[in-house]
């Protein structure tokens, strides 16, 4: 008989497996050559090269790493404009080039990598857009907590929904509502305890239309998030032009919870008085995260929820009720979504305003992308988007070159960079958006 | 109240017992008798069990025998509490059972090893193995070592070594299969039901798998083996019930020849050989040399593969679901992004041309998934018949449907192909599995070819409707057409078959002569080359 075999080596390896069955399947793995990350920095290390060094200015940007009441007070430091963006310039194409030689070579620009290249380009940047001027770091920094907890909240009701396999497109209408029914019932009890357990209501009945149409009546579930968005946002401008403005002592005058200072914590340099001198929304933002981090993973509720929405016929077969867990989990997730709602009304604004949510939910959506479903993870893409949108309010008000309606952009150009460069095709929880069909 | 008899609390006795003793840990060690009692079960207008009896008993092996559509995996879905029958019963050593859930099922000890096994792929073997069931510890937290132990107490008493903690995902799909059966069992099942469980195997994996299911009878479980195999059936099976159109033709004994089981099964005289003359191979037109395929992650799919296929000749690619096979296939054709390597047909190269362009140079094509990728449900049998050529004569003109030109075609196509249908102008998706894939083969057939690739043609489709794609393959290489047939059922390869490739793992472990025998194509494909085809 004859044979032509092609690839020896291949089957040996092979024969090696049948002794051991469970053996996991090792494919030869290729790289596939990826330009993504090498363009995107070039792009930013010319654009720094022409800012802070063609451009740059001839002064000394001042920073400030302490407030008045820190207790442990740390010298400002001036650092010289021109001097600086040559130096952070020339690092830039360093990475640049770096980079290149990795995709060259087939290797895959690491995380790391990214990060320091992009706190580079920021310290660059506030360098560069603050010569002459004094910029608080600690200010910079909370207003950048401040804007990314909505999204935070968000984001973790984006992730249990979608990991239970329902695509939450109505964290916007979730968070609206929130911010509308807290600042109502508030105002009217005089309590924003109360105010924030009806805003978490109010997440949950824009969740219960979500489930029961998307569940139940299998209508499309991205259609059903865009329409119940119009819907609230519809809702809520009605009932605040027609009785909210003229009554709104009594109906959107809400009290905002206090900052709790917690002892210690908040004595640490730069990150205390960010962190840790905060109101209660923050500090429950720390136990949901940390909570849904863990669960997700480690609990029976976690692991259920999982398999509901990465193979939801293999939960039935092993009797897990598809359809509740579904409902319930995206009610849970409408709750959660609800409290960063009442973040803008309790936590920071102090009263309701027209679409004041403005587009957070869907910046949490591309947070819970950019985060792969992991909420670690968003919760620093959150992070990030809020930084860029405080970065843009901070920089106006000192006065940057940039024109302000440029700087309007940097939240959004940052979170398409990051989706869009960064994050390029990953795999979400499989049966996700599927509507589930018995049998 | 535990010494109540069983029959006396009737459906609540699941409900009172788990009052006394926690839900899966209630002692059912006992072997079980099953049987079925006029069930019937209807979709709409179809029926697809009428009236089905059927009796297991504890140490048997019991075959459900028939084609597919028959209605053998309705009726385990019903008896897996998955659907609910219109009339009839179910019953456990003579106590009718009410099954609203496949959670009842299992409680009342019936396990089911699914076709399309139902294993997360994301989860670890433990993970998968204990979903449904979970013991917990303190707040709730899985209790991973409680499962771990238990898959490894079963996997030591079967000889499965499968490791709790491998990602199910990473793991081939025999060893899949055996997770399967470690979840069934670790809820203590009496009663299981294998459905189709060959359909993904090797022949080396398909005999360990009968000596699992002979290992569970000598314990004492019920078990069903829903098949259409005759082969399978006759080697394992105590007993054989044969269904078909959803009815019970009758038992039939293990000992019965393939022809006796096949005319059973399908309800006339079947051909099960294909006659064909012995290839006279010329010139080879196709080649393939040095053909590697990425996926999206870079994985090398398609491994440095090197072929060629003459005219009239059949060259069919062996090997088992997932070894690289499709995206071979997807590669000739022009759907693969990242490939490397030579395409020729007839000296020109098709490796990074367009589909179209593929198509125009005479390349016929039979996707293995024929209602996602071969088809457009939503559309007449007409209109898929000229799916491929709606960019010009004939059937196009001008930018506007020649309908009339068309329908003729359907016509003539429709009657030549033996395409059963309400007429040409009915949608592809109201069509059997059968008919769907002669319109398919129809369209890819009455256009000149110069080279023709089937994949998989004729998976899920009956007995008759095989019979034709095997005859009209058969004269499509007799008409001078060099031919590659993709297929992972042994039969088929070795009935179409002048010549055999055998996919492993994305590389080809041989090609040899068609009539090479089954054992050495099963040793080549789990990997293995034997000695004699080296030789």
């Amino acid at each position: 008989m004859s044979v032509t075999t092609t690839n020896s080596n291949n089957a040996s390896s092979a024969a090696s497996g049948a002794n051991s069955p469970s053996q996991v399947i090792v494919r030869e793995k290729e790289a596939i050559r990826s330009w993504k990350a090498p363009i995107s920095f070039a792009v930013f290390a010319a654009l720094g090269v022409v800012l802070f060094w063609i451009l740059g200015r001839d002064a000394v940007s001042n920073f400030r790493l302490s407030t008045d009441t820190d207790v442990i007070q740390l010298a400002s430091v001036d650092l010289p404009t021109q001097l600086t963006g040559i130096v952070i310039s020339l690092a830039l194409i360093l990475i640049t080039a770096y980079s290149f030689w990795l995709s060259v070579v087939k290797r895959p620009t690491p995380i790391w990598v990214v990060t320091v290249y992009g706190v580079l380009f920021m310290v660059g940047f506030l360098t560069w857009a603050g010569a002459g001027e004094s910029i608080l770091v600690p200010g910079l920094l909370l207003g950048a907590v401040g804007l990314s907890i909505p999204l935070i909240f968000g984001a973790m009701g984006g992730i249990i929904s979608e990991r239970v396999g329902v695509v939450n497109i109505a964290i916007e209408g979730q968070l609206l509502a929130g911010a509308f029914v807290s600042a109502v019932v508030a105002s009217v009890t005089g309590n924003a305890y109360l105010g924030l357990i009806a805003a978490m209501a109010a997440g949950m009945l824009v969740s219960f239309v979500l489930a029961t149409f998307s569940i139940k009546y299998l209508v499309d579930q991205v259609i059903v998030g865009v329409v119940l968005n119009v819907l609230v946002l519809g809702l809520t401008s009605f009932f605040y032009s027609s009785i909210l403005t003229e009554n709104s002592s009594l109906l959107n005058s809400p009290p905002r919870f206090d900052r709790i200072e917690i002892p210690l914590l908040s004595q640490i340099p730069i990150v205390g008085p960010v962190l840790f001198r905060q109101t209660l929304i923050v500090y429950l933002m720390y136990i949901i995260v940390a909570v849904v981090a863990y669960a997700l993973v480690k609990t029976k509720w976690g692991l259920r929820l999982r398999s509901v929405g990465e193979h939801p016929q293999a939960a039935d077969t092993v009797g897990i009720n598809v359809y509740m867990t579904r409902f319930w989990n995206v009610s849970l997730a409408g709750a959660i979504a609800g409290i960063g709602g009442a973040y803008f009304t309790l936590g920071s604004v102090g009263s309701f305003q027209k679409d004041m949510t403005a587009g957070a939910g869907f910046i949490a959506l591309a947070a819970v992308i950019f985060g792969r479903w992991d909420p670690i993870r968003a919760l620093l893409a959150a992070l990030l988007f809020g930084f860029a949108t405080n970065l843009q309010s901070v920089l106006a008000i000192i006065g940057s070159p940039v024109p302000s309606e440029f700087m309007l952009m940097l939240p959004y150009v940052v979170t398409i960079i990051a989706v869009a460069g960064f994050v390029g095709k990953v795999r979400g929880p499989a049966a996700s958006g599927k509507p589930y069909i018995k049998g | 109240m535990a010494s109540l008899p069983a029959s006396f609390l009737g459906p609540y006795a699941q409900v009172s017992n788990s009052f006394f003793a926690p839900r899966h840990t209630q002692s059912r060690l006992r072997p079980m008798k099953l049987e079925l009692r006029g069930i019937t079960k209807r979709f709409g207008t179809l029926t697809a069990n009428d009236h089905i009896d059927l009796v297991v008993q504890p140490g048997e092996i019991h075959a459900l025998l028939g084609e597919n559509g028959a209605g053998k995996s309705t009726l385990m879905n019903v008896l897996y509490g998955l659907y609910q029958a219109d009339e009839g019963q179910i019953l456990l050593d003579d106590v009718v059972q009410y099954f609203s859930g496949p959670g009842d099922a299992m409680l009342a000890g019936i396990g089911m090893v699914h076709q399309h096994f139902m294993l997360i792929p994301v989860f670890t073997v433990a993970e998968n193995v204990m979903l449904g069931h979970e013991s917990t510890t303190f707040g709730g937290r899985l209790n991973l070592a409680a499962a771990r132990d238990k898959v490894r107490t079963i996997s030591a008493r079967f000889g499965f070594d499968v490791d709790p903690d491998a990602l199910v995902g990473d793991l081939p799909v025999g060893i899949q299969q055996r997770v399967e059966i470690i979840k069934a069992l670790s809820l203590d099942a009496q009663v299981l039901i294998f459905d189709e469980p060959t359909a993904v195997l090797t022949p080396q994996e398909t005999d360990e798998l009968m000596a699992i299911m002979r290992q569970l009878r000598e314990a004492g479980t019920a078990i069903v083996f829903i098949t259409h195999k005759l082969r399978e059936v006759r080697e394992v099976a105590d007993k054989i019930t044969v269904i078909r159109l959803g009815a019970v033709v009758g038992e039939a004994d293990p000992a019965a020849t393939n022809e006796e089981l096949a005319t059973m099964m399908v309800g006339r005289e079947v051909e099960l050989t294909v006659h064909k003359a012995p290839a006279k191979p010329g010139a080879a037109s196709f080649v393939v040399q040095n053909l590697t395929v990425l996926d999206a992650h870079g994985n090398r799919v398609v491994n440095n593969v090197s072929f060629e296929v003459h005219i009239g000749e059949i060259l069919c690619i062996a090997g088992v679901q997932g070894n690289g096979q499709t995206e071979l296939a997807e590669a000739i054709m022009g759907l693969e992004p990242h490939t490397q390597g030579v395409i020729e047909l007839n000296g020109e190269s098709l490796r990074g041309r367009s589909v179209r362009h593929i198509l125009d140079e005479g390349v016929g094509y039979v996707p293995e998934d024929r209602s996602h990728d071969g088809l457009v449900g939503e559309f007449t049998i007409a209109e898929n018949l000229m799916l491929d050529r709606a960019n010009g004569a004939p059937f196009v003109k001008a930018g506007s449907l020649q309908l009339k030109h068309l329908a003729e075609f359907a016509t003539i196509t429709s009657k030549e192909f033996d395409i059963r249908s309400q007429g040409i102008l009915s949608k592809a998706s109201e069509l059997s599995g059968g008919n769907q894939q002669k319109v398919v083969l129809a369209r890819e057939l009455s256009r000149e070819l110069k080279f023709f690739l089937a994949a998989q043609p004729t998976r899920g489709i009956d007995v008759g409707s095989i019979e034709f794609v095997h005859k009209r393959i058969v004269a499509t290489r007799d008409a001078g057409v060099p031919v590659i047939v993709v297929s992972t059922e042994l039969d088929e390869v070795t009935a179409l078959a002048d010549r055999i490739a055998v996919m492993y793992r994305g590389s080809i472990v041989g090609i040899v002569p068609g009539d090479t025998p089954r054992q050495v194509l099963g040793l080549m494909m789990a990997g293995e080359v034997p000695a004699e085809v080296v030789a």
